[in-house]
């Protein structure tokens, strides 16, 4: 078995078909087709579609720290918001002259704040490949330090969820205060342009949506090829059985402390898609309630899955897109607090785990009825 | 004593106009009115005297005239000096008669109260110019100095202590020979002080001694004062008044910190309120209840339905409501913890992440559940007598409500501390805290024990709902505001036993009050977080841990 098959079972293919038609089909049923034909996609809808597509990033990070290795971060949401505060301000600082006050450098609440000149860590985001690297970078460093005292003193279950909680809600307090220089409880909003294309325009939104696809799709590649090769089988050893890891002699706190920021730099890369397409990044991203909530898409899917997680969070904002917009309004959070409970109670494998099960358990079934058949029909197979 | 004299002038000039003034005003009966009016003749001389002040025509006289109708202490004089305020005192100089319009815009004579029919040919108003509106403004700090209620007086003394209008010294005088309420007097002789301090014909003599009352006062106010001495202040006062000062300072700096650590104490009996149920709940169980928080909220809206039936039922029972309120939100909030644990939380033991979630989606469905029923708007719960108002200890101010809250807080703990040792049920709590399947092999029934005490943690939360109505919004997000502390209060403090709890709520409300003043509120609870976060780091199971192997799960 090369690595690449390895990675790549049947169901990785389908999804990557599946994901490799949506990135072409969608922008290209949005931009060559008139808005009368039946099969035009309208503007609003590849928005949203690629607001899905980064959401199931964020499950994906998520799956791959909870459903691996038994990590359940309760404030993931935080370096979601980072990346996309990370890139919120390339974006301001593309405004440029078109802001409110007409400042070249300044964006325009710091003017309305009386702010004499940019602050220092505002620095070089003018220019994108910085600012993607800070994308990366600003979670990364965050988990890495979190994890790397975490871990090390071996704080676990509970514990930890409670304190990454703690982290989030720390950062929502700091990022709502204007001195912070973050723009305060207005986030960072009106965007004009990214690397020169208006970031309201058609053409634009496609491509943000095509994008978003293309990272999913490496984000799910890399997360595969971790989880199948033997470092995978190591976090899931750790999730298992966590003392009996460290006794034969492995460094659980360092797979757990660099899984961790890996999650994070990839919760970062979909905040960072997630700002352009939405126009505004604010401070409530960081509310942990949000990061609960990507929680339970993730279990939903199914944890330990992959696919699950993407298929999650899809599903779960899906509905909650069509239920917070229609006449069921007041009732979702009922039913998302059903989801919460019946998904924990009901169905703990979640959607995609309890089908592998339920095949899985079919073809155990198969093989064991086999053994009763004539030995002939064993042989031939 | 510069009254008297003044007095004793307004008294003789009033004396002569009132023997002639009746022989012009009342041409008819002139014979016999001044034998008539010989009982009640000083205090209407006094007054007829000061109203002549008015008929001039001129600033200085109409200031004078203030002055003295002020001193008379004349029941009339407080709407004589009302009506000049606003406008309304006239006088006509042919009939040498004053008089003022009362609210129905009715003429009446200022002397006799009486109404007049006809309006006097030449009737002018009493004119104002700024100087005589200060002394209006004197007369009214001075005229309210000796009104009836010692809340009033009260009052008074303390605007004089602020505002140091020299003008007053002679009702002040006059008021403090008079009052009675030690503390009132206490507050017109600091006032007395103020005042004495800011003129300039005092003597230095007088001048030290008022610095010394002011320095025995000590607060903020009286700092102010001495700091802000008048410029032309002899050396010798202006020494004593920097020694004041230091002195001052240094007891202020340390009232600070004595209410510093009043409202830490406060705001950690708040979280020890909150965070006591959830700590049990995790103690025994391991799991974490996320909807711990609407438990609280439960409990406020408890207490909010029993004080709309005491509104609409019995008024009377109202300040009552509160302790009728506290077993039912404990019971209420109890049954609906049970009914949660015997329908979720029992079927994911050994699972405290997935409990963790559920009790989330269970804490978004009671939220909603409380706004569709009561909507999404703070409701309006009352305090009752008892626990509204304050009194000061000190230099500092202590709300009765507060102090409530510390004391009720001190009762539920010590009735936990006392159910956890001295009960059957603590006791099985305990094992089972301590050694889950060692407490099963014994015979101790743990799942029973898990459902008593989850509902246990509830009603708790429920009762700390009780609480927090009078100091927070009772809406459906009561209980999100206090989790995430919760939760740091349990974290910090450890499961092994409630002392942990009581000394992290305790610790963590504290800190937080004393890194208010230099870093803002945010910041401080900012510093807090970190400081959680950086803590469990070394610490991972808390302050007061369990130890043995137990705990390694």
């Amino acid at each position: 078995m090369t690595p690449l098959m390895r990675i790549l079972d049947r169901g990785s293919v389908i999804f990557l078909a599946v994901l490799a038609a949506a990135t072409i089909l969608i922008p290209l049923l949005n931009l060559a087709l008139p808005e009368t034909s039946l099969f035009h996609v309208p503007t609003y809808l590849v928005a949203l579609f690629g607001k899905y597509v980064c959401y199931a990033i964020l499950a994906l990070s998520i799956d791959l720290i909870w459903g691996y290795v038994g990590i359940l971060s309760l404030g993931h949401g935080a370096f979601f918001a980072l990346g996309g505060y990370a890139m919120g301000m390339y974006l301001m600082r593309q405004i440029g002259t078109r802001g409110v006050y007409a400042n070249p450098i300044l964006p325009d609440f710091m003017v309305f704040l009386n702010w004499p000149e940019l602050p220092v860590f505002w620095y070089g985001f003018q220019h994108l490949p910085y600012a993607l690297l800070m994308v990366v970078l600003v979670p990364g460093a965050l988990a890495f330090v979190f994890g790397w005292f975490a871990f090390r003193s071996r704080v676990t279950g509970v514990y930890l969820s409670i304190i990454t909680q703690a982290l989030t809600f720390a950062l929502l307090l700091g990022f709502f205060r204007n001195d912070f220089g973050f723009g305060g409880n207005n986030g960072l909003t009106d965007f004009k342009d990214i690397l020169g294309f208006n970031v309201q325009a058609q053409s634009t939104r496609a491509s943000l949506f095509a994008l978003s696809c293309i990272a999913l799709a490496i984000g799910f590649l890399i997360c595969r090829a971790l989880v199948t090769s033997k470092f995978g089988k190591m976090l899931v050893a750790i999730r298992d059985a966590e003392p009996r890891t460290r006794f034969l002699g492995y460094r659980a706190e360092s797979y757990k402390v660099f899984v961790f920021t890996l999650s994070a730099c990839m919760a970062g890369v979909a905040g960072a898609l997630y700002v352009p397409q939405v126009g505004i990044i604010n401070p409530s991203e960081f509310s942990p309630a949000n990061s609960i909530e990507a929680v339970i898409w993730v279990a939903v899917g199914g944890r330990g899955t992959l696919i699950g997680a993407v298929i999650g969070a899809i599903l779960v904002n899906y509905a909650k897109t069509t239920f917070t917009s229609g006449p069921l309004a007041p009732y979702w959070l009922f039913m998302l607090g059903g989801l919460f409970v019946a998904v924990t109670l009901l169905l703990p494998r979640g959607v995609v785990g309890t089908w592998q099960w339920w095949t899985q358990k079919r073809r155990a079934l198969a093989a064991a009825k086999t053994p009763a058949a004539p030995p002939t029909t064993q042989a031939a197979e | 004593m510069r009254a008297l004299p003044d007095r004793l002038v307004a008294l003789l000039f009033a004396l002569a106009i009132a023997l002639t003034a009746p022989a012009f005003a009342q041409p008819a009966p002139a014979a016999d009115p001044p034998a008539a009016a010989e009982p009640a003749a000083p205090a209407l001389t006094g007054l007829a005297g000061a109203l002549a002040h008015f008929l001039e025509d001129d600033f200085a006289e109409t200031d004078t005239g203030i002055g003295e109708v002020a001193a008379t202490a004349d029941p009339r004089a407080a709407t004589i000096i009302e009506a000049l305020q606003d406008g309304r005192l006239s006088f006509s100089a042919e009939e040498k008669k004053v008089f003022y319009k009362d609210a129905s815009g009715n003429l009446i004579d200022a002397l006799s109260g009486a109404p007049v029919a006809a309006e006097p040919a030449d009737l002018s108003d009493v004119r104002l110019n700024n100087r005589v509106r200060r002394a209006l403004d004197a007369a009214i700090g001075g005229l309210s100095l000796q009104a009836r209620e010692p809340a009033k007086r009260l009052q008074s003394a303390e605007a004089v202590f602020k505002s140091r209008e020299g003008s007053v010294l002679p009702a002040l005088d006059a008021a403090i020979a008079k009052e009675t309420d030690a503390k009132i007097k206490q507050a017109m002789v600091e006032a007395r002080a103020a005042v004495i301090i800011n003129s300039e014909d005092a003597s230095e003599v007088d001048k030290l001694t008022a610095i010394g009352v002011v320095r025995a006062r000590g607060d903020q106010e009286a700092l102010n004062l001495l700091a802000g001495l008048p410029a032309g202040s002899p050396a010798s006062v202006q020494r004593a008044a920097r020694d004041a000062v230091a002195s001052m300072q240094s007891k202020l700096a340390a009232w600070a910190t004595v209410q510093n650590a009043w409202y830490g104490l406060s705001l950690g009996s708040v979280l020890l309120l909150a965070a006591i149920g959830l700590a049990i709940t995790f103690g025994v169980m391991g799991v974490i209840n996320m909807a711990h928080g609407e438990m609280v909220m439960i409990g406020a809206y408890v207490t909010f339905m029993v004080q709309e039936y005491i509104r609409t039922s019995s008024p009377a029972l109202f300040d009552y409501s509160l302790l009728i309120a506290v077993p039912i939100a404990f019971v209420v909030a109890g049954l609906i913890g049970i009914l949660i644990e015997q329908s979720v939380i029992r079927f994911l033991y050994g699972r405290p992440l997935e409990t963790l979630l559920a009790t989330w989606g269970i804490s978004l469905i009671l939220q909603q559940a409380v706004r569709t029923a009561f909507g999404p708007t703070n409701r309006e719960v009352g305090a009752p007598s008892w626990m509204s108002g304050t009194f000061s200890v000190g230099q500092i101010n202590i709300t009765y409500g507060r102090l409530w809250i510390i004391l009720f807080t001190m009762a539920v703990f010590v009735g936990l501390l006392g159910l956890l040792r001295f009960t059957r049920m603590g006791l099985e709590m305990r094992a089972v805290t301590q050694n889950r399947s060692m407490a099963a092999s014994m015979g101790i029934r743990t799942a029973r024990v898990d459902a008593l005490t989850f509902g246990l943690g509830s009603g708790i939360a429920g009762i700390a709902g009780v609480a927090l109505s009078q100091i927070d919004n009772v809406s459906p997000n009561l209980g999100q505001g206090y989790i995430i502390d919760s939760f740091l209060v349990v974290v910090f403090g450890g499961v092994g036993n409630l002392w942990g709890t009581l000394v992290a709520a305790l610790t963590l409300g504290i800190a937080n009050k004393f890194l208010e003043p230099f870093a803002g509120a945010v910041l401080a609870k900012i510093a807090i977080l970190v400081f959680i976060i950086l803590f469990i780091q070394k610490r991972p199971r808390g302050l007061f841990a369990l130890k043995g192997r137990a705990v390694e799960a």
